[in-house]
């Protein structure tokens, strides 16, 4: 189903209302709250979404991310599309 | 069955607690999941008391809260709760029929920090969906509350309820529910506990109705791809293997009834000998933990055969008690829906006589859900 999602570089992902990260306490992890779901997040999805402000492009995110975690661009572009793709499909993420 | 049993492994933290703020409802839905015996007014938990369990509830780990009723906007208290749950970090989601919201409501609900709305639908045609629910001007209604939603900014989920009288345009909802603005669709096939088991008669579709529905629906999801998510609640009559209902026994989430009664499920209530607790008395935590009912199936300690031995007993935990308990007698037995059950030819011989019925059969007399011991809500 991700295929089916076309993500240019311009475009300025953002969590719409009703999807919320959430630091859950009482397990101690990163959780994305959507309606009647819950997502556990890994520590890499939880920094690409934290990013995802409606604000910054999908590249300047891939460019943040790839200066703060010294990490190849290429790569990391690879992972941000990736999450989001499925997420977009999932309705969690608007563009 | 109510002394405390040894849970083999830890108990999770519970992730959601579907609160029945109300029994009360202008609607009359003859599949309606509230138990037979309804809770009248008097008697209902008081605002501070729901307060008090949501806080808990937020402490205990719960994620998600779940306004449900009856029609939770029947409770005048409604924004205080929600802005509630949103202050202890609870996410609200509101499971209305529309009837009693306005849009100067909605707009509040949504400011006092509402999360969600599920929105449901009785058919995708007025007549018919005002016949079902036993509400003129029902559907009408939801449109309107479909647009405020809209309106206000909040994402909708629309949930359509499938039987003989709709289940002809089974994929015609889902469209339906895309063209309402809604980002996920709930079709859920009829599950026959309560007011629907009373009902099945003229519920119950035929086989040929039902797969030819489930198929339709299945062939959608490609289309609307991307568009509205589509969740799909197949028919268990008609199934070989039963559902892993409420995902296990007291695993994930709890029902707190309009008068504070706690239940692992909606129809626990129907398993006799079983111990509730009331959160009257007992803290969220306490109930989850050591409620005898919560503790009466959970694990597999339980299991007789042929779920003992069953290498599917962790992914489906035998299916559903309450529906072992109606069919079979006994809430041990493994779910009779199951093929591997020695009971399962009840459920073949009560599929069996719906095998003929179709679309343009009536549907017959529903017994309407209605609270006896109270007089209509104004």
């Amino acid at each position: 189903m991700s295929e089916t999602v076309v993500i240019s570089a311009e475009s300025k992902p953002h969590l719409p209302r009703g999807m919320h990260l959430k630091h859950d306490a009482t397990r101690g992890e990163w959780l994305l709250m959507a309606p009647e779901r819950v997502l556990k997040l890994n520590a890499v999805a939880v920094e690409i979404l934290k990013r995802c402000d409606g604000k910054a492009t999908l590249g300047e995110i891939v460019d943040q991310l790839a200066a703060a975690f010294a990490a190849e661009r290429e790569r990391i572009e690879v992972d941000v599309r990736a999450l989001l793709a499925e997420l977009v499909a999932k309705r969690m993420v608007d563009l | 069955m109510n002394a405390p049993q040894k849970v083999s492994e830890a108990i999770a933290a519970p992730v959601g607690i579907l609160a029945e703020l109300t029994h009360r409802c202008p609607l009359a839905c003859p599949y309606c999941s509230n138990p037979i015996e309804l809770d009248a007014r008097e008697g209902e938990l008081d605002t501070e008391t729901w307060k008090r369990v949501f806080s808990e509830s937020a402490a205990a780990g719960i994620l998600h809260a779940h306004l449900s009723g009856g029609e939770p906007a029947s409770r005048r208290d409604l924004t205080e709760i929600v802005k509630h749950c949103r202050d202890v970090g609870l996410y609200s989601n509101l499971i209305t029929s529309g009837v009693g919201l306005s849009e100067a409501r909605m707009q509040e609900l949504a400011d006092a920090g509402l999360d969600h709305v599920q929105l449901s639908i009785q058919d995708a045609e007025a007549e018919s969906a005002d016949r079902i629910g036993g509400y003129k001007g029902g559907f009408a209604r939801k449109m309107d509350v479909a647009k405020w939603v809209k309106q206000v900014g909040l994402p909708l989920t629309i949930n359509a309820v499938i039987h003989r009288a709709n289940i002809a345009r089974a994929g015609r909802m889902v469209e339906f529910a895309y063209e309402l603005g809604a980002r996920r669709v709930e079709i859920a096939h009829t599950q026959y506990y309560a007011w629907a088991y009373l009902n099945r008669t003229a519920l119950m579709p035929s086989r040929a109705q039902t797969e030819k529905a489930v198929a339709e629906v299945e062939a959608l999801r490609k289309v609307y791809a991307g568009k509205i998510v589509i969740d799909h609640v197949v028919p268990d009559y008609y199934a070989r293997y039963p559902k892993a209902c409420m995902g296990g026994w007291a695993k994930r989430t709890l029902n707190i009834t309009p008068h504070g009664k706690a239940l692992p499920c909606h129809a626990a209530e129907t398993i006799p000998g079983l111990e509730f607790w009331n959160v009257r008395e007992h803290s969220i935590s306490d109930i989850w933990y050591n409620a005898p009912a919560f503790n009466a199936f959970r694990g597999e300690d339980w299991m007789v055969e042929p779920c003992r031995s069953c290498p599917r007993k962790s992914q489906d935990h035998g299916g559903c008690r309450c529906q072992a308990m109606a069919l079979t007698g006994d809430a041990r037995n493994a779910d009779p829906i199951c093929h591997l059950s020695p009971f399962h030819d009840k459920v073949a011989a009560i599929a069996a006589t719906f095998e003929e019925v179709d679309a343009n059969v009536p549907a017959g007399d529903y017994v309407y859900r209605t609270l006896k011991t109270q007089a209509p809500v104004a």
